[in-house]
């Protein structure tokens, strides 16, 4: 499956907008990974061939951003706060209640394809600690509880 | 010139182009930075910090460098010049805190890596490092790569350095390798895990400061101290890069580039640098005769004299000099057939070079004038195949703007460029002027390839391409395939007419190493060469000689470039330096060459061709376009199929052989993938 239309043109106006080819690189990648939820490496190859860089170059810059995925992922990504503050108001307890829940460790995916769970360094949410980020939106929910967790989860899986 | 600006270096006063960098400027005053990342022919990079100085004046702390220009520094209050220091305290504890960061991974395996001895790591740990590490926490190990046959990997000593990533993407000119990850998960990576796809992909072992990437073929025989360093010429194409041969007792180890920026500048083809295992096999280490359609071993009075009676016996005598003769065989075996009677040719493969005419068979423009060209031109030749290193060149001036043309089938050549055709019509319509405006911008230079000069309009091929120089203002270089052939054609070994007036009818043909073609049936063949390939299964009496690293002697690459060849290590079993062969059979005949010494011989070469003790330089020829002639309909076709096994030596390696095979199934994968 290669790229659509009009990505393929999102990414040729990037590179006029940023002045060039290395440095729309970045947002070309967000932009595949935001409407197909990671980037192949067909869609790498084809990225690096429209902005006219090479695959390794594009490369390099996909696995410098843990957030740009090369691997597929499930369609709900939930990235959990482990920074300072969530781990104050109690992101442990939270981490498990999700852990149990979906039955998966950070960096798995569960098997029917839905959820996949990444822990994350801080998302900028202190005020609504402890955090998380969900869905490709990158919604911010929070404070989360290990009772409110599914209410959270299940709500968003609709 | 006035620009320069004033820099003090540790109390030396020094006047320096400003847009050099800091660590060009120190070198200018005869200071060493150490480095790792810093290679003057690759862009920079500045991650290793390890050419860290103290910029007086500046921000208080250390300043890379590799990445610092000359005219970033400010004066002093006064207008005084702006002071570097290299030797002062900040600078000691700034280079021993780098390298005790850069050692925190290494896994200081030096005992059992093949770097050892010759690592910058490892000397600069020596010199700028402590003795020490605080390190105690478990260091990194990182999975090796596949990097294909050449090169073996370890990648756990990487220093993430990336002079390998710059040196594919910006010479070689392919696109696999880079550096994935951050920070301690950065590594250095081959795109999906292909192998590199490169004919230039050894130079990334010498560029690699440490022993992460290492000489697959040479890995564990030898350690560097161990081995003798020869500094001689490569054969393997007619550039004439200038190589170091290193050998254990009587075996070549391997071979590496040396630095010669009117040649290869530093890089080497893989073929000339991993071709050393063919100097193994396959050799002819002893005489022998056919008889009763066998070969058998001989003795070398008695092969000698048997040479000898077919000679003198001879009705007509033909001598081919093969592609890889050096200048003085060429000479030798000149004058040897031709006191017999007899004529020689060098053109083996049918080129129609001009004989005496060096501004036809050699061109005006030297391989240095491809940097500065604007426009360059290329008839029916793949130089990324003929001359790898030479294509490395092309790129290179490809990148600093020039354009490029090419007429002639269509090459992958690591470059894009103006496809102008195909046919003989495509270099005609050229020369009249009605398209290929950018190819006529100065300075800019026309390369034709033996491919186009084979066929038989090849004298009208070279006339055109000579007034298309001449319409263009370009210089032009005859891109040579045969190591020996500029060297040959200087000594004049050639026939009038060519190949065929020369061996049609002959009933003896003495071949010294032309391994390239057939001869028919009938003639009896003397062959003097070093290998058991083509040319020494038609022979009836076969006399074994050196190969190229072991015998001196002088060859001319295509530029006209006279280089000297010195000798590394020793031919096998009885074989013979190539004109000590000549020269004894000449006494066999009667005709004794008037030489006893290589230097007697030389003396009377450069008494005849006074030009070829230039060494290393490359003279100026004299203009004499060829008469326009009639061209032909026909496509170009191209000098090289397999440029893996141009030569006997090639085709004895089994490194070559087994590259050969990869790069043919390489060619057919997209199509079995599809």
């Amino acid at each position: 499956m290669s790229l659509s239309k009009h990505l393929r043109s999102a990414i040729t106006e990037e590179m006029d907008h940023h002045g060039g080819p290395r440095a729309a690189m970045l947002e070309s990648l967000r932009m595949i990974q935001q409407e197909h939820g990671w980037v192949s490496d067909e869609h790498l190859e084809e990225a690096a061939t429209l902005l006219g860089v090479t695959t390794a170059e594009i490369e390099d810059v996909a696995t410098f951003y843990s957030l740009i995925f090369r691997q597929p992922v499930g369609e709900k990504v939930i990235l959990l706060c482990d920074g300072a503050s969530c781990y104050l108001n109690g992101a442990e307890d939270v981490r498990d209640a999700v852990m149990k829940r979906l039955g998966i460790g950070f960096g798995q995916t569960t098997p029917d394809g839905k959820y996949t769970l990444i822990n994350i360094c801080c998302v900028g949410g202190c005020d609504h600690a402890p955090a998380g980020v969900i869905g490709r939106n990158r919604k911010l929910v929070g404070p989360l509880t290990p009772e409110t967790i599914d209410e959270i989860l299940g709500e968003d899986a609709k | 010139m006035s620009d320069l600006r004033k820099i003090i270096i540790d109390d030396r006063e020094i006047e320096v182009d400003p847009a050099m960098t800091l660590i060009q400027a120190c070198e200018e005053a005869g200071i060493e930075i150490p480095r790792f990342c810093y290679h003057e022919r690759l862009s920079i990079a500045g991650n290793c910090r390890m050419c860290l100085v103290e910029v007086v004046g500046g921000p208080p702390k250390p300043a890379a460098s590799c990445a610092m220009q000359v005219r970033d520094l400010r004066p002093g209050p006064e207008g005084q010049p702006p002071v570097v220091k290299t030797n002062s305290p900040m600078v000691k504890k700034a280079r021993e805190g780098v390298m005790e960061f850069l050692l925190i991974n290494h896994p200081l395996d030096c005992p059992i890596c093949d770097q050892g001895g010759e690592c910058d790591l490892q000397d600069q740990a020596m010199a700028y490092g402590v003795d020490f590490s605080r390190y105690r926490e478990p260091k990194r190990a990182t999975e090796d790569l596949d990097l294909g046959p050449l090169v073996e990997t370890h990648m756990t000593r990487c220093i993430s350095c990336t002079r390998c990533v710059r040196f594919t993407t910006e010479v070689a000119g392919i696109t696999q390798m880079g550096q994935t990850g951050r920070g301690e998960d950065a590594e250095i990576t081959s795109y999906l895990g292909q192998t590199l796809d490169s004919e230039l992909q050894g130079n990334i072992v010498d560029l690699c400061p440490v022993g992460a990437l290492t000489n697959k073929p040479y890995a564990f025989t030898a350690r560097p101290w161990e081995l003798t360093k020869t500094e001689t010429i490569d054969v393997m194409d007619a550039l004439g890069s200038n190589i170091r041969v290193d050998t254990k007792g009587r075996e070549v180890m391997r071979i590496l580039p040396r630095n010669n920026d009117g040649v290869n500048e530093e890089w080497l083809a893989d073929r000339s640098r991993y071709v050393w295992d063919g100097l193994r096999r396959q050799r002819l280490d002893r005489p022998y005769i056919r008889e009763n359609g066998k070969l058998r071993p001989a003795s070398w009075p008695e092969a000698l004299s048997a040479a000898a009676d077919a000679m003198r016996g001879a009705s007509k005598l033909a001598g081919l000099v093969g592609d890889l003769a050096p200048v003085e065989a060429a000479f030798s075996l000149k004058k040897l057939i031709e006191g017999q009677g007899g004529n020689v040719e060098c053109r083996t493969d049918g080129a129609k070079l001009p004989a005496g005419n060096r501004s036809g068979y050699v061109g005006t423009a030297a391989i240095e004038d491809i940097d500065s060209a604007k426009a360059v031109m290329l008839i029916g030749t793949n130089p990324r195949v003929e001359a790898p290193v030479l294509n490395a060149r092309i790129r290179k001036a490809w990148l600093a703007g020039a354009s490029v043309g090419l007429i002639g089938p269509a090459v992958d050549l690591t470059y894009d460029y103006d496809h102008l055709g195909t046919d003989r019509a495509a270099l005609e319509s050229l020369m009249g002027g009605s398209h290929g405006d950018e190819i006529r911008e100065k300075p800019s230079i026309v390369i034709v390839g033996q491919g186009a000069l084979r066929e038989a309009d090849g004298e009208a091929v070279l006339a055109a391409a000579m007034k298309l120089a001449e319409e263009t203002g370009s210089g032009l270089l005859i891109l040579h395939t045969a190591a020996g052939r500029v060297g040959a054609m200087d000594v004049d070994a050639v026939t009038e007419g060519g190949m065929s007036a020369a061996t049609d009818g002959a009933d003896v043909i003495y071949n010294m190493g032309a391994d390239e073609i057939d001869i028919d049936p009938g003639a009896f063949v003397i062959y003097q060469g070093s290998h058991g390939d083509r040319g020494a299964h038609r022979a009836d009496v076969i006399l074994p000689a050196a190969a190229y690293p072991e015998e001196a002697g002088l060859f001319v690459n295509t530029e006209g470039r006279p280089q000297l060849a010195f000798r590394a290590s020793f031919p096998p079993g009885e074989a013979k330096e190539n004109w000590a062969i000549l020269r004894a059979l000449s006494a066999e005949v009667g005709k004794t060459l008037p030489w006893n010494t290589l230097a007697q011989l030389r003396r009377e070469l450069v008494a005849d061709v006074p030009y070829l003790e230039l060494v290393d330089e490359v003279i100026e020829n004299e203009w004499l376009p060829l008469p326009a002639k009639p061209l032909g309909k026909a496509d170009f076709v191209l000098a090289i199929s397999d440029h893996y096994l141009v030569n006997p030596i090639a085709r004895a390696s089994t490194v070559m052989a087994e590259l050969s095979a990869n790069a043919k199934a390489r060619a057919n994968a997209p199509m079995a993938a599809e």
